[in-house]
């Protein structure tokens, strides 16, 4: 614990330093006025080998030590109006056990008798364990500027659990065969003012909107890129995100109504993209840009 | 109305070609997206619902049998209102910035405008090459690169570019591109904007 702490208190001081360097530069280059043009072009390369730099640290020490860390704390501590941990909770592999959970979800919980993806067990848990209400749980589930959701937390530690280990999502009832079905029936359907279905932009290889590749999620190279990585440290605001804030943003831009928070129907869609993955090593939570 | 009609012909007529099951799984997604979607701001669950067209290109993957989707074609054709003062050439520049904007017609933005209050983008550049000077584009859709000059400037090909960006599924039923103007995503005065961007000679998508 107090070695994860300080690993990442290095690399955010690691980061820190850059930066400074960088605005040291950025205030030595602008006095030189005549040259502007130059230093311009030199500014701009140091910006980028900076920027270079800086994702080194990044990936060398993930700021998703720190969200790791903090779930560790939450997954331990006695909270809800039951007070109690989540230590008994089941991910799938019985009471506790958080080793390789994370890639082997989605999967079929028969205490639920539902399809649930890391998220929503976690949720389930905190509501049956500790008490929580579910309606509140939904209400602000992803990271803002001000704040990062517990659940958050808790998937980003429990995904570390995994780091290195194969994705395994299992296919090894009814259920979740026909998780999988459904999944590909919501992956394909177009709807809404722009007839868009996710496939539109994530069924072909070498797409790309604007600049962003868009990965293949009906093939196997292009969904282990949709499973890796997340939960995901995004650059872009500087917030961690898990696949449930992923689907949701995707939905938005789908012009779709808004998908419910660890619902079912993202639970088969990750059962879908998740079994298309099967095989390849999950690095554990990572960084986006 | 009769976009309706064809859609129950053309979903009894694939009916046949489906196993039970996809249609089982289909069925239950339908329901279980109807469950879990709730309406958000300016996104109702109507959204939800497919038309005729989104239905047949959806269970036909796309590709479905030439004489419906050719009924639907013409059916589609039908709903493209053209400008009633027959000119289909507005503004470049302004095309431009149309062209540039990917915002509007999500839960977050405003009936006709996003949520920043700007009139709703076209989206253009998020899957089409277009003028010189703008390296980030997409690749779903083809080139639109020297449009003007490789296929002529005339009011032949205005009224074609007019109407595709109008409503694209009225010349291939199953097209990946937005109805812009069949869902009154952008107005006749963009659509003429963006016009004048691929077929104006002065624009630097010709240059």
């Amino acid at each position: 614990m107090s070695s994860i702490k300080l690993r990442a208190v290095v690399a955010l001081s690691g980061v820190a330093l850059v930066c400074a360097a960088y605005a040291q530069q950025t205030e030595a280059a602008a006095p030189k006025k005549p040259a502007a043009h130059a230093g311009k072009a030199a500014h701009k390369n140091t910006a980028a080998a900076d920027f270079e730099k800086f994702h080194e640290l990044m990936e060398e020490d993930s700021p998703a030590e720190l969200f790791e860390a903090r779930g560790k704390e939450l997954w331990k501590a006695k909270r809800g109006p039951k007070h109690v941990s989540l230590e008994k909770c089941d991910l799938g592999l019985g009471p506790g056990v958080l080793k390789g959970a994370y890639v082997r979800m989605p999967r079929y919980f028969a205490d639920a008798n539902q399809m649930m993806d890391a998220e929503r067990r976690i949720v389930y848990c905190m509501v049956t364990l500790q008490g929580f209400n579910e309606k509140d749980l939904a209400k602000k589930p992803f990271s803002n500027g001000s704040y990062t959701p517990v659940p958050v937390d808790l998937v980003t530690y429990v995904a570390g659990q995994s780091r290195g280990m194969k994705i395994a999502v299992p296919q090894s009832n009814a259920k979740e065969r026909e998780a999988y079905n459904i999944g590909r029936e919501i992956f394909y359907y177009r709807a809404g003012p722009y007839d868009f279905s996710c496939a539109t932009c994530h069924s072909e290889d070498g797409k790309r909107i604007r600049m962003q590749d868009l990965p293949n999620l009906a093939s196997k190279a292009g969904a282990v890129r949709g499973f890796q990585g997340w939960p995901g440290y995004r650059m872009t605001g500087g917030l961690m995100h898990t696949l449930q804030w992923r689907m949701n943003d995707c939905f938005r831009q789908q012009r779709f109504p808004e998908p419910g928070y660890a619902s079912e129907t993202i639970a088969d869609l990750l059962t879908y993209m998740g079994v298309n993955a099967n095989g390849h090593l999950y690095k554990g939570p990572g960084i986006k840009r | 109305m009769k976009t309706f009609q064809a859609s129950i012909l053309g979903a009894v007529a694939l009916a046949i070609a489906f196993s039970a099951q996809a249609q089982d799984d289909r069925a239950k997604a339908i329901a279980m997206m109807k469950r879990d979607f709730h309406a958000k701001g300016i996104a109702g669950l109507d959204r939800l619902d497919q038309d005729g067209v989104q239905l047949l290109c959806n269970r036909s993957d796309n590709n479905p049998p030439k004489p419906i989707a050719e009924r639907l074609q013409q059916d589609q054709l039908e709903t493209i209102e053209y400008p009633a003062d027959g000119k289909f050439m507005g503004d470049w520049k302004a095309g431009e910035k149309i062209a540039e904007r990917g915002r509007g017609m999500t839960w977050k933005d405003k009936i006709g405008k996003t949520s920043r209050n700007e009139p709703n983008g076209g989206s253009c550049y998020n899957c089409h090459q277009i003028g010189p000077n703008q390296p980030s584009f997409g690749n779903i859709g083809n080139s639109l690169r020297n449009f003007g000059k490789i296929r002529g400037y005339g009011p032949e090909v205005q009224k074609y570019v007019y109407g595709k960006i109008y409503n694209a599924k009225a010349f291939n039923l199953c097209s990946k591109m937005p109805r812009f103007g069949y869902t009154a995503t952008l107005t006749e005065a963009q659509i003429k904007d963006l016009v004048a961007l691929l077929l104006d000679p002065n624009s630097p998508v010709n240059k």
